[in-house]
Formats: C-alpha cells, sequence, structure tokens
C-alpha cells in the first residue's frame, strides 16, 4: 500500500440526478480511507476533466445511468489524453449493456461496473490497477 | 373523537400503543412451555430479524400488541374518515384498479405507437415518460441534450411534437399521467392546446400531471429553478386547474423516488406527505380555500419487496393524510381528506442478474400494492435494470396485474389484512413515526428549509449507505446477487433508435422556420413580464404554446427571471 492516499474524483456527467450510487460509492471509498472529491450533478466531460487536473486525482469513477455512456466516455477518454492525464485510471459504473463494454474499453476505459457490483470490488479494483503519480512507472 | 381531538392540540401521538400490554396467562405459559424448548432445541437463523427498511420484527404479534387498539378510531370502515381500510365503500368490488404502464421512448411517434398498443392490450389508462431533455426543459437539439434523445423516455420540444404524441388517442375517454415536473407547467400547456385542438373539451380531460418538485430537491434531482420560483409554478398549476379542469390531477405527490434514491418506508412516506403539506400551505397562501383545490391533490408511492410493512405504509398514509386535511387544515370537505394514490413497483429491486427473477419480485410487490388499496398500478418489467422494456416484457408486467385482478380473489374482499395483529402494529408504528418526522420537519421551518438544510437528502443517503453494507455483509439476501448466483445468459433489450436525435432536430429546425416570429417573440415577452409578477403564469405559458414556443424558449424565458438551482455540496 502507498503511503499516500489515493484520490479519487467520482463525476456524475449528462443530465440524469440519480445520485444514489455515485453517493453510496464516493462514501464506499472514503471509508476505504481513498481521498473522494464529488463534482456534483450534470458536469460536462470538460468539466469533468478540468477538475480530474485541478484535483490531482489517481482515478476518476463515472457514474451514469441515462444511457447517454457511448457519447459522454469516448470523449471523457478523448480530453484525458489531450491533458496528457492517460495515467490517470478511468472506471464507470452505472446501466452498460454488456455490447457496450469492448468499444467503452477501447476507447480507455479501465473498467465497467454492472449493476449488483459491491463496493469492495470497486475499491480492490482501484486500489490495484492506479498508477500513483509519484509512484515509478511499471 | 375526544381522544383524537386532545392528540391534535398537543401534536402528539398515542403513545398507548409504543409499550405492548403485558402477554396473556395463556402467552406466558406456552413462552414457558412450548417456545423456550423449542429455541433450546433450534435456535432461529438470526438474533434479531428486521424489515427491508431495518424495522425490528418480532417473532409473534398477538393481541397484547395492541394494547388500546380501536378498530373504529383506528380503522373506521371503508370509504370513512380516517380511511385506513380504503378510499372508496366497495374497493375492487366495483372497480379494479387502473392499470397503468409508465412508457415512452424515441420519437412522439414511436411512443404514440406503444401507447396504442398498450390500449389495445387492455391497459385502462396512459402514462408517458418523457427524456431527460424534456425533464430538464432543454429542446431535443440543445448542446446538453446530446446522446440523451428519446433515451430514458419519449421527446417532447413543442406543442408539434405533443399533436404527435397524441395522435389518434380518445383524450376524453382515458386518463392520461405525465412524469414531468419542473417544466410541468409547459407540458402541461401542451396537452390542453393539443386536446383543444383535438377537440376534447378540457373540462373532460382526467389524467395527471407529477409536478411534485421538492422530491426533486430531495431525491430525483431534475430541478431547474430555486425552489421558491419552482413552488409558485406548483401552485400556479394548482389554481389554474381548480378553476379549468375539474377531473384533473394537477400534481402527484411523490415517495416513488424518495424510496428509489434509498430511504426507508417511513421516511418515504413521512418525507412525501410533509411535502404534501408544503404545497398545501403555498396554494392556501396564493388564496385559494383549502377545499377549492384538496381534493385533486393526487399522491405516488413505492412498493418495495417487503410485503407487510408496505401494506402497513399504504394503509397509513391514508389515516395520517386524512387526519393532516381534517386537523391541520380544517378541510370540510371529505375529498380534500382523501390520499388517492398511484403505485409503481420498485425500480431499484430489480437485478440485472437473473432478470426472470424480476418477474417475482413484481408480483409481490404489486400485490402489497393492492392489499394497500392502491388506485392505478404500474408493474415493472424484467428487463428493467437492463434498459427501457421490450414490448413482451412490458406486456409480461401488464399480465401479472391482469392476473392479479381477475384469478387471485384479492379483488373481492375490501382491505383483507385488517385485523392481523402484525399490519395493525406495523400500521400504528408507522404512523407515528410519520409524525415524528413532521415535528423535526416543522420545526426546521417546513420542508423547503429542511431541503435547503439538506436535511431528508441526508436522512436518505444513511439509509441507502446502510441498506448497501447490509447487501454486502449478506444481512439481506438479494436472490441472484449476493446469494444463489449462477452463470446465465444475456437477454435481449431494447435499444432506442440513434437517429431519433437527428430527426428530432430536422423536426425543431423546420418548426422555428415556418412559425410565426414576432408571434412566438411577443408570446415570450409577455411570459418573462409576468413572471416577475406574481400573476397566475399558466394562460401566459399557453399563449406561447400556441405560438409553438419550444419547450426550451420558455424554459429559457423563465429561467432568465427566477434562474437556476445548484444543490449544496455533498460530503
Amino acid at each position: 500500500m502507498p503511503d499516500k492516499p489515493i484520490r479519487v474524483l467520482v463525476a456524475k456527467p449528462g443530465l440524469d440526478g440519480h445520485d444514489r450510487g455515485a453517493k453510496i460509492v464516493a462514501r464506499a471509498l472514503r471509508d476505504a480511507g481513498m481521498e473522494v472529491i464529488y463534482t456534483g450533478l450534470r458536469q460536462t466531460p470538460e468539466q469533468i476533466v478540468n477538475a480530474a487536473l485541478q484535483e490531482d486525482v489517481d482515478a476518476i469513477g463515472i457514474s451514469i445511468l441515462s444511457g447517454a455512456h457511448n457519447s459522454i466516455l469516448p470523449r471523457i477518454c478523448e480530453l484525458l489524453r489531450q491533458e496528457g492525464m492517460e495515467d490517470v485510471l478511468l472506471v464507470v459504473g452505472g446501466i452498460i449493456p454488456n455490447e457496450d463494454i469492448p468499444g467503452l474499453k477501447s476507447a480507455g476505459v479501465a473498467e465497467v461496473f454492472q449493476p449488483g457490483i459491491s463496493t469492495q470490488a470497486i475499491v480492490d479494483f482501484i486500489r490495484t490497477h492506479i498508477r500513483h503519480k509519484n509512484a515509478p512507472a511499471g | 373523537m375526544g381522544d383524537m381531538a386532545k392528540e391534535a392540540e398537543t401534536g402528539v401521538e398515542p403513545k398507548a400503543d409504543a409499550l405492548s400490554r403485558q402477554a396473556s396467562a395463556a402467552e406466558m405459559e406456552w413462552q414457558e412451555k412450548v417456545l423456550k424448548p423449542a429455541l433450546e432445541r433450534s435456535p432461529e437463523r438470526q438474533k434479531t430479524f428486521t424489515t427491508i427498511s431495518g424495522v425490528e420484527i418480532k417473532r409473534l404479534y398477538t393481541p397484547a400488541d395492541l394494547p388500546d387498539f380501536d378498530a373504529e378510531r383506528d380503522l373506521g370502515n371503508p370509504g370513512e374518515y380516517p380511511y385506513t381500510r380504503g378510499i372508496h365503500a366497495t374497493m375492487y368490488r366495483g372497480k379494479v384498479w387502473t392499470m397503468r404502464q409508465f412508457s415512452g421512448f424515441g420519437a412522439p411517434e414511436e411512443t404514440n405507437r406503444r401507447l396504442h398498443y398498450l390500449l389495445s392490450q387492455g391497459q385502462t389508462g396512459l402514462s408517458i415518460a418523457f427524456d431527460l431533455p424534456t425533464l430538464m426543459g432543454y429542446d431535443s437539439d440543445h448542446p446538453l441534450a446530446e446522446g440523451e434523445v428519446g433515451k430514458c423516455g419519449v421527446a417532447v420540444s413543442s406543442l408539434a411534437d405533443m399533436e404527435t404524441l397524441l395522435q389518434g388517442l380518445p383524450l376524453e375517454q382515458v386518463s392520461t399521467s405525465m412524469t414531468i415536473n419542473s417544466p410541468a407547467a409547459v407540458i402541461w400547456a401542451m396537452y390542453l392546446v393539443a386536446a383543444e385542438k383535438s377537440g376534447a373539451a378540457w373540462k373532460k380531460l382526467s389524467g395527471t400531471i407529477q409536478n411534485d418538485i421538492l422530491k426533486e430537491y430531495i431525491a430525483q434531482k431534475e430541478y431547474i429553478f430555486p425552489p421558491a420560483p419552482s413552488m409558485r409554478l406548483v401552485a400556479d398549476t394548482i389554481a389554474f386547474a381548480a378553476r379549468e379542469t375539474p377531473r384533473w390531477n394537477p400534481i402527484s405527490v411523490s415517495g416513488y423516488h424518495i424510496r428509489e434514491a434509498g430511504s426507508t418506508a417511513v421516511q418515504e412516506l413521512a418525507f412525501t406527505l410533509r411535502d404534501g403539506i408544503e404545497y398545501v400551505e403555498w396554494v392556501l397562501r396564493a388564496g385559494l380555500a383549502v377545499d377549492d383545490f384538496a381534493p385533486r391533490i393526487s399522491f405516488f408511492f413505492n412498493s418495495h419487496n417487503d410485503l407487510f410493512e408496505e401494506v402497513a405504509k399504504f394503509r397509513a398514509a391514508r389515516k395520517v393524510w386524512a387526519r393532516v386535511m381534517r386537523e391541520r387544515f380544517a378541510a370540510k370537505n371529505p375529498r380534500s381528506w382523501l390520499c388517492r394514490f398511484h403505485t409503481q413497483t420498485a425500480g431499484c429491486s430489480l437485478t440485472a442478474q437473473q432478470p426472470y427473477n424480476n418477474v417475482a419480485r413484481t408480483a409481490i410487490q404489486a400485490l402489497a400494492a393492492v392489499l394497500g388499496g392502491t388506485q392505478s398500478l404500474h408493474t415493472n418489467s424484467l428487463d428493467e435494470a437492463w434498459s427501457l422494456p421490450t414490448e413482451e416484457a412490458a406486456t409480461l408486467a401488464l399480465r401479472t396485474q391482469q392476473v392479479l385482478a381477475y384469478e387471485s380473489g384479492l379483488t373481492e374482499v375490501v382491505d383483507p389484512l385488517a385485523g392481523s395483529y402484525l399490519v395493525e402494529k406495523l400500521t400504528l408504528q408507522t404512523e407515528r413515526a410519520c409524525y415524528e418526522y413532521f415535528d423535526k420537519i416543522d420545526a426546521m421551518g417546513g420542508m423547503v428549509a429542511a431541503i435547503e438544510k439538506g436535511f431528508p437528502q441526508r436522512e436518505i443517503h444513511e439509509a441507502a449507505y446502510a441498506y448497501q453494507r447490509a447487501i454486502e455483509r449478506k444481512d439481506k439476501i438479494i436472490v441472484g446477487v449476493n446469494e444463489f448466483t449462477s452463470r446465465e445468459q444475456p437477454i435481449n433489450i431494447l435499444v432506442v433508435d440513434q437517429s431519433v436525435a437527428a430527426a428530432q432536430g430536422r423536426k425543431l429546425q423546420e418548426l422555428r422556420e415556418r412559425r410565426d416570429h414576432a408571434g412566438v417573440q411577443s408570446t415570450l415577452e409577455a411570459l418573462r413580464s409576468a413572471a416577475a409578477t406574481d400573476q397566475n403564469l399558466m394562460p401566459f405559458i399557453l399563449n406561447c404554446v400556441r405560438s409553438y414556443a419550444t419547450l426550451g424558449e420558455i424554459c429559457d424565458a423563465l429561467r432568465k427571471v427566477f434562474g437556476k438551482y445548484e444543490e449544496p455540496a455533498f460530503r
């Protein structure tokens, strides 16, 4: 375990306001010792990537339930590349059909958490997959 | 009546049922001679048992749990105050509940076809879902609408879309429910004008607009304007309905979304009824008399998995609302005392895993709603943890209601669980817990003030987090998710045509070109001016709609005057 706490941005893009999942995940990550910044609702991809940059996070967790994931997530990936932030782990949770997962992963999403996932599984995934900024690569 | 009045004066619930009477001699003997040895031989599965909301449930309920229970006072007769047993004397023997499946996706043309299909399959009322851009007051071609047009409901940006949506539907015969909140006044105005143009008289229209902004701040978060102007819009629609549309429910005060956000059953009930109180207070302040509008206030509840807890909630809802209206607001018309409600089975209980299990869950939840005396019901489809339902799944959900209504014997008797020690006890407990929340919220200065303090939001989040932890610890079992899991074949799900957005955009473009530009600008300007005064805005909104101003334009005009709401940060 690294000494420095893992920093995670939890963000809710799109017009949907159902934030039960985002808030539960934010709290579970916090309870697991991570530093969590929750953006609040209706953030554009630009706002999310900008917040991730400002807050110098190790991971971004996106909650999206409305079906707009195929428009929103590739845009976030593209902006992360433009900012040179490919080392930031991007995960998404929500109502995302199996068919859409390969496309999202090839766009740069590290993992897709579907309904019914435990918060512990999310914590574990982030812990094992982040690349700490200050740690040597590899 | 004497006791009720005394309680009302002090504002405290009867404490009598808080303590159970001592068990009878026979029961004590049973405990000693039968129960104790049984427990020694084989202990129970858990130390304590709780409802899905975390309320402790005892092993056995007996007359000792209802020491001061008075059937006349606590239950009354069906169709009579306090309506614990139902709002009608004959309930479903007279008329089965309205089967009202919520529906809407894609372009107005597609949803129109689905609505005609549902009516042809024996559905008895319509219920329309709108997409997120519509719910947020944006036109389909707004940049923020990208990726969301037609996804979670039907896209309606103008009167022209509404006319397409309602094409060929018998509007004087069916009742139409529309799930629309922040821009409810605008969508309702579109419905009224479209109906008028099709030859249907406003006085004969029946239906409901959800129009419940408070639960948006609390739970669902589809808000546009700050609370005060939002509440003014609600009051304007209620006042307008009282004059112009005697068969229309201008509000459906909703616990559904509060429960979906993770609340307990008691929180769902208490926050919803306290929202109802807030609306009544605002409309009274606008100068109406309580009995002029209260009979048209309707409610909307969730029905979750815990059968008896849910039945108790529905029974308590009627009892508490009747008393609130009669004692707190001095309503004289018995119609004002009625808690008439729609129920939807719990979307949040549906699992993506083993989706066919959802048919069983939904049937049990629907059973609770019927045992609880609902006026109308939506049953969810088995595939809705994944997407909007396919036609096959939506049909099966409707058939589930029809089996309950016509095969189970449920409809032959009024309030069949009355007198159950458990259900009566839970009803009393729920009622008392509800009044305790009222006291807290009243002390904060009402629901708008409580929302601004983040109180209901925090209470719901705590309950949601506790439930999630219970699932992860397996204190609560969800079949197919944390127990009895299996590998499974994916099911077919509905994919909404991606071309909807472009088609809606083209239609809007054409509309903007062909309408009378000056006319649109002048109706929007009149609305802006009126919004800055305290006039009822409905006539101004109707004029905007008639001129084919779009939803986005009308909401923008109001945003200019009212501003936009941002919720307090969540820490």
